[in-house]
């Protein structure tokens, strides 16, 4: 179990984290999210005792990372793509890993085996494209067999099989009791493996939900009505709190009232509704919709508002 | 898909706790699995070795072909055979910086502070490893330079052996002087982190310290220079001269000891406070 209380980083005036609480519960893959910039690696880096929180404090299992008296066997990271020497070989790497705490040869081979590295081992890291830098930094991850595991975009650099290798070993090990955190921008991706998501924008934390809770607390209640009156259907229903937008000459978009609240008041004044379909945002939508404000490097679409503000302003 | 996993069968009570020896086994597997470190260390030999015996050679071929005219009782054959350490100090220097500094540029420092997350013991292993490599390869090639460079010199008729006084300890100083400059290296290379910069403050500190103090007043020189890092820490590599303007060979060797011990130190500060 990891827990954060009121993590905190600050570089100058720049906050890079801002007052994090969280629980990382085991036995699930728990998705940590956010936009590139969001904070994401330094909270990782924080858990890991590799930066000093400014404020706050987290621990695993109920103790500091740096107090563990067996941290690998404890805890695995990747925390970056190469926390590698370009010069040694995937094998002497994790040989030296697994030295300072006792970790036997047999456990390298099988690691380097089980990220299926074993015809490279012998190569110099230096030539690893990402993929393998990625498959050889899981491995170092592995080499405790820890109950307690913290990735930073695993993915990045996988290609498809290894994508689908690394889904199907995150839950493997979460359905053996372990705590799985992953850290990934990409929304799409963690509704594939996780179960619960962190969400941070900005290094504020932004929702701590399940997956399924995401999906709902982000769709509007938006209803699609499609009936032979709309102005009449549009005129009903408009006003307090309900917005009506047309999308076509006999379609109308519903937010701020359910499906069956619609087919109520359409029955009573008899309007003919040919279709009522609640529409549920996708995790993706539901992603990007918490986090539009909070995007580091947004693109003009995003900083639209930013713009209208400036706007009112002059 | 199965994930394999290491069940603690075996388990002794101590599986997976961390270790000064565990670490230091740690740090040896890293020296030794880098190609830069054979080669940095293989230069070291060949200065050591073939730049002494070529300077020694020559030397006794001069004195030889003057007929066997002795030099003078100034003239401290052993520090010939010797001066191949002032090339092979460079890729000693060097190598002491890259063990540390390798890691920062590759990232590598991360996996090895996440795996020994008390810190500390990594800057100790590191240091006594490269120490204890230096020290014993530095150490044969002194004496075979010395030995062989002696061989040169008794054709012309200078016998200068272990027995010598002051000739062991010169051999063995040569190792000393090539291990401090490489903790030295060490301890700059944990206090900045940067190989460019931390390579340029290891020589800046040992060569172009010298000549800037040598600009100064005479009054104000020759109170400092005999404690400048290359003044002091070669004065035991020499068996003849001496006198009160230089440290004796041990109390240079110390004062040279002090200055890595520093930098040691302060790395220690920096590497246990600053985020990795």
């Amino acid at each position: 179990m990891i827990e954060a209380r009121g993590l905190t980083k600050r570089y100058g005036d720049k906050v890079a984290v801002d007052d994090l609480t969280f629980t990382v519960q085991p036995g699930i893959v728990t998705g940590f999210l956010g936009p590139n910039g969001a904070g994401k690696s330094t909270t990782m880096r924080m858990l890991m005792g590799l930066d000093a929180p400014t404020k706050g404090t987290s621990t695993i299992n109920g103790r500091r990372y740096a107090d563990q008296a067996a941290p690998m066997r404890e805890v695995g990271a990747l925390l970056e793509a190469k926390a590698i020497h370009s010069g040694r070989s995937a094998r002497n790497h994790l040989l030296a890993l697994a030295a300072t705490t006792g970790i036997p040869r047999r456990r390298v081979e099988e690691v380097i085996g089980l990220v299926g590295l074993t015809g490279v081992a012998g190569k110099r890291a230096g030539g690893f494209s990402l993929g393998m830098g990625q498959r050889l930094g899981i491995a170092s991850a592995l080499l405790g067999d820890p109950g307690t595991l913290i990735l930073d975009e695993p993915v990045n650099g996988l290609d498809p099989e290894g994508i689908l290798w690394i889904r199907n070993l995150l839950k493997a090990l979460a359905a053996e009791g372990r705590t799985i955190f992953v850290s990934s921008h990409l929304m799409s991706e963690m509704a594939l493996t996780a179960s619960h998501l962190i969400v941070i924008g900005r290094g504020r934390m932004i929702a701590d939900v399940g997956v399924e809770e995401l999906t709902r607390m982000a769709s509007h209640n938006r209803v699609k009505v499609r009936t032979t009156e709309a102005p009449r259907l549009r005129q009903l229903l408009a006003g307090n709190g309900v917005v009506v937008t047309p999308t076509d000459l006999d379609t109308v978009e519903v937010t701020g009232l359910d499906s069956a609240q619609i087919g109520i008041v359409a029955a009573r004044v008899g309007i003919a509704l040919i279709e009522l379909t609640p529409m549920q945002a996708s995790l993706e939508e539901a992603f990007m919709d918490i986090t539009r404000d909070t995007v580091e490097f947004g693109t003009s679409a995003n900083t639209a508002s930013l713009t209208e503000t400036e706007g009112a302003l002059r | 898909m199965t994930a394999t996993t290491l069940r603690p069968t075996s388990a002794g009570p101590t599986l997976g706790v961390v270790t000064q020896k565990r670490v230091v086994l740690s740090e040896w597997i890293k020296l030794r699995s880098l190609r830069s470190t054979i080669f940095a260390l293989l230069a070291a030999v060949v200065c050591t070795i073939g730049l002494g015996l070529l300077i020694a050679a020559l030397r006794a071929n001069q004195i030889e072909t003057n007929g066997g005219f002795h030099p003078g009782p100034d003239f401290d054959a052993t520090a010939v055979t010797l001066r191949g350490v002032y090339l092979a100090q460079l890729a000693i220097g060097v190598l002491g910086v890259l063990v540390i500094t390798g890691e920062y540029s590759t990232g590598m420092i991360r996996a090895t502070l996440s795996a020994v997350p008390r810190r500390l013991p990594v800057l100790w292993a590191k240091a006594a490893v490269f120490a204890v490599v230096v020290f014993v390869s530095m150490g044969i090639s002194s004496l075979i330079a010395f030995e062989g460079g002696a061989a040169f010199f008794s054709g012309a008729g200078i016998h200068i052996s272990l027995s010598t006084p002051g000739a062991a300890r010169a051999v063995l100083g040569a190792a000393l002087y090539l291990t401090v400059i490489g903790l030295l290296g060490v301890g700059l290379g944990f206090l900045i982190r940067n190989t460019a910069g931390a390579i340029s403050a290891l020589f800046g500190l040992m060569l172009v310290l010298p000549p800037i103090a040598n600009a100064l007043p005479s009054s104000l020189y020759n109170d400092i220079d005999k404690y400048l890092p290359l003044i002091a820490g070669t004065q035991v590599m020499t068996t003849v001269g001496g006198g009160s303007s230089v440290l004796s060979p041990w109390a240079g060797m110390g004062v040279f000891t002090l200055y890595a011990v520093a930098a040691i130190g302060l790395g220690a500060v920096v590497l246990k406070r600053r985020d990795a």
